[in-house]
């Protein structure tokens, strides 16, 4: 962060602050179980109240969705975001205490490796169809020079979507494609994408409501995917993208190759135009939530675990294998018919190539275990060390 | 002048390429902001930092309802009123009337002016009610006040409440730190007012931080009652069983002037200017501010084919017994005024009194099985 910027955005505060104290303002956050709520303290509220980002955004907008949703005792979520790429900057005596804790202490001189190439990806294109139903992977990207979803107008917003249309627009092969926009979507248009488990909505979780990114819905949202319905896009969700690539079965290793190799070339298409992504050798990919820092990956399967799932020692498992289990509706959903949504955990100080590479090793353990446990025999010689 | 840099930066964007999307909308913001008004005043912000899209938001994000006419904006402060007039006032005039810019809005909170109103049947008429909002000078509003205003305000109420005595002496229940029996007892007395869900009011920003700096007081005898921080900083209710309309308003006007007799003391006098009376988040309640009503049995008279028209003459509204947007259980309704600006508080409470005696008049020959066709009233 350059001094200039830090002059305005000194001078900026300055001229919007009003006569009330930090203690004053200090949120009361006596019933919460938050990342913010954890590393927020007055102090620290005081030095950053009198900071903005060059486009506006202040502290208060950082932790409104944290302020409002104090959190499950069992569920620890972050409870700030970002408006803008300037705020994981402006506000880093917050974020880099939030960002150590979700990320497995990853520590403000850390750097992130990013490795997109799925040749570095060993197997993968066997896991068993019997056990693995499906295999996805996931992240979201954001637009340099425009404001993030909780901040950005209407212009913004507009122009991320005129910009992700005209890249997506000259995909070619395997990836060429359609935009559906979410405001001019006819009724059967919009029948086949839920069909297909492509549609996003309005979001209606608190937490992502009271950040402000579901403001004028659903101007210039959209939902981009390939004629072969294995890539998709979303525009103007939660980030300006979330790119996913998805096919039934366990062939990963072939989902992560097109993975790569479509977000390389939207990168390069956006490149073209004279945009690039938002990264950093220290927070890699810069998205909204500072949970998604980094690779902002998941890579997962849908898998049948009736007996693993069962075993007592398989949230220890997972645990060791840092993967984490979901419901097959997604986060915070329960599992269904033994089916568990199995997935990479972390997100930040690992490349991509490792994370999936993780769940590849892990997904094939976890399906031997289960294979054990089916013939009755045990499973604590397959117990794996902590990675 | 507080500088809103977050606008400045959206400058760089053209009109077109700001202007919301209003094809599917249909509430009274949509129907008035042109992109020219848009382009004109999207420059502007308030001097606490209150701009155009922060006006228009809640209506942007909710397109309405084909039957329903939301208003689809709030003010921010009391400075939006004037800074977004190009915007507002023709919004009011649609909404109040057409109530004009140079129109003058007369106040009057003397309860003797009232005329009648202490007998409205008790066999029909179960209960009587006036409420209005105050917002306090000198601090923005719900929408986009700080949680340091917010407990300014809060702290203020609960410094003019406490020092109520007689029939007006009660207590302050904050919302955060509510024991459970409190709450239970609140919530049985109707009195508990919870976090919004209504998009229309999540969307204009008033319910961040809940709960802090919200919470209900109410007297001893539990007949007046104050929301503080609710939609507005105030929201005064009087209310009591049966249909002593004048005793409600008595009591109404009685309380809101020692209330606000304190608030000046401070410096703090409420929100009013005279063309639009008094100052509240929704261009709605503008002017009075003031719902009287009553709930009142017309399980014939509502079934009638010119019930409509007669509330309507009567400058009268009908809901159902759960408030807004509610249906009427049991033939039961609640009746109440339909006008807030460009008449007084007694004049609408005068509407209400003589309206519902000529409803239950009406009722009464239904029962007997009477044509009331010599009793339609000519429009008021």
């Amino acid at each position: 962060m350059s001094e200039k910027v830090e002059n305005i955005c000194h001078a900026m505060a300055q001229l919007t602050l009003r006569e009330w104290s930090a203690e004053d303002e200090f949120p009361d956050l006596s019933q919460h179980s938050n990342l913010m709520a954890k590393h927020l303290t007055t102090d620290m509220y005081s030095r950053l109240r009198e900071r903005v980002t060059p486009t506006g955004f202040t502290l208060d907008r950082v932790i409104q969705p944290g302020v409002d949703n104090p959190g499950h005792p069992f569920i620890m979520t972050v409870g700030c975001v970002a408006g803008d790429e300037e705020t994981y900057e402006v506000f880093k005596e917050l974020l880099d205490p939030v960002i150590e804790d979700r990320h497995g202490g990853y520590k403000p001189s850390d750097k992130h490796k990013t490795d997109l190439n799925p040749d570095n990806l060993k197997g993968g294109d066997d896991l068993d169809p019997n056990y693995v139903l499906s295999s996805r992977v996931r992240t979201g990207r954001s637009i340099r020079g425009f404001c993030l979803p909780p901040h950005c107008s209407r212009g913004e917003r507009r122009m991320v979507e005129k910009l992700s249309n005209e890249a997506l627009d000259s995909l070619t092969g395997d990836l060429k494609g359609k935009y559906y926009a979410l405001k001019n979507m006819t009724d059967a248009e919009q029948q086949q994408l839920i069909d297909d488990h492509f549609l996003f909505d309005k979001p209606v979780s608190p937490l992502l409501l009271a950040s402000g990114m579901a403001r004028d819905w659903p101007d210039a949202r959209g939902i981009w995917h390939n004629d072969n319905k294995t890539f998709l896009v979303w525009v103007n969700e939660e980030d300006h993208l979330r790119v996913i690539s998805m096919q039934k079965g366990g062939n990963m290793k072939e989902v992560f190759n097109r993975f790569c190799t479509g977000l390389t070339k939207i990168e390069s298409l956006f490149k073209e135009k004279g945009h690039e992504f938002m990264w950093n050798e220290h927070l890699g990919y810069v998205l909204t939530c500072p949970s998604n820092l980094g690779t902002g990956l998941r890579a997962g399967v849908h898998m049948k675990l009736p007996n693993m799932s069962k075993h007592a020692k398989f949230e220890e498992v997972l645990k060791r294998l840092r993967l984490q289990k979901r419901g097959t509706g997604g986060v915070d959903t329960a599992a269904v018919g033994g089916v568990f949504d199995i997935s990479n955990a972390d997100r930040l100080g690992f490349s991509e190539v490792e994370l999936v590479q993780m769940v590849v090793d892990g997904v094939k353990l976890l399906t031997e275990m289960e294979k054990r446990l089916e013939k009755g025999q045990s499973i604590d010689d397959l117990i794996p060390a902590q990675k | 002048m507080t500088k809103n840099c977050h606008n400045d930066y959206k400058m760089k964007f053209s009109v077109d390429e700001e202007y919301p999307d209003l094809s599917k909308h249909n509430n009274h913001m949509a129907k008035v902001l042109t992109k020219e008004i848009y382009g004109k005043l999207r420059g502007k912000s308030t001097p606490s930092g209150f701009t155009l899209d922060d006006v228009i938001q809640t209506g942007v994000d909710n397109p309405g309802h084909p039957f329903i006419m939301t208003v689809g904006c709030v003010a921010g402060d009391e400075e939006s009123y004037e800074v977004f007039k190009d915007l507002l006032d023709p919004i009011i005039s649609d909404r109040h009337g057409g109530y004009k810019p140079t129109d003058k809005h007369k106040t009057d909170l003397n309860f003797e002016n009232l005329k009648g109103g202490d007998d409205l049947d008790p066999n029909y008429v179960l209960s009587s009610r006036v409420r209005t909002g105050r917002s306090i000078k000198g601090f923005t509003l719900p929408p986009h006040n700080s949680r340091g205003e917010r407990r300014g305000i809060e702290k203020l109420s609960i410094e003019a409440l406490s020092s109520l005595d007689g029939e007006f002496k009660g207590k302050y229940y904050p919302l955060n730190g509510m024991t459970d029996a409190e709450q239970e007892q609140l919530i049985a007395d109707h009195f508990l007012f919870d976090k919004p869900v209504s998009p229309l009011l999540t969307c204009s920003g008033m319910a961040r931080d809940w709960p802090d700096g919200r919470g209900i007081w109410h007297n001893d005898n539990k007949t007046f009652l104050v929301w503080v921080n609710e939609e507005d900083h105030l929201r005064v209710i009087s209310m009591q069983k049966g249909g002593n309309m004048k005793e409600v308003f008595r009591r109404f006007c009685v309380g809101l002037q020692k209330i606000e007799e304190i608030f000046k003391k401070h410096n703090h006098g409420f929100m009013w200017n005279e063309h639009l009376g008094y100052i509240l988040t929704c261009p709605s309640n503008l002017g009075t501010g003031l719902r009287g009503g009553v709930h009142v049995k017309l399980p014939k008279l509502s079934t009638h084919p010119k019930f409509e028209e007669i509330l309507t003459r009567l400058r009268l509204q009908k809901r159902g017994t759960g408030g807004v947007d509610t249906a009427s259980v049991g033939g039961v309704f609640d009746i109440s005024n339909a006008d807030r600006l460009g008449s007084s508080e007694v004049e609408q409470v005068q509407l209400v009194v003589d309206g519902v005696k000529l409803m239950v008049e009406m009722e009464k020959k239904l029962e007997k099985g009477e044509s009331i066709d010599g009793m339609i009233p000519a429009q008021k």
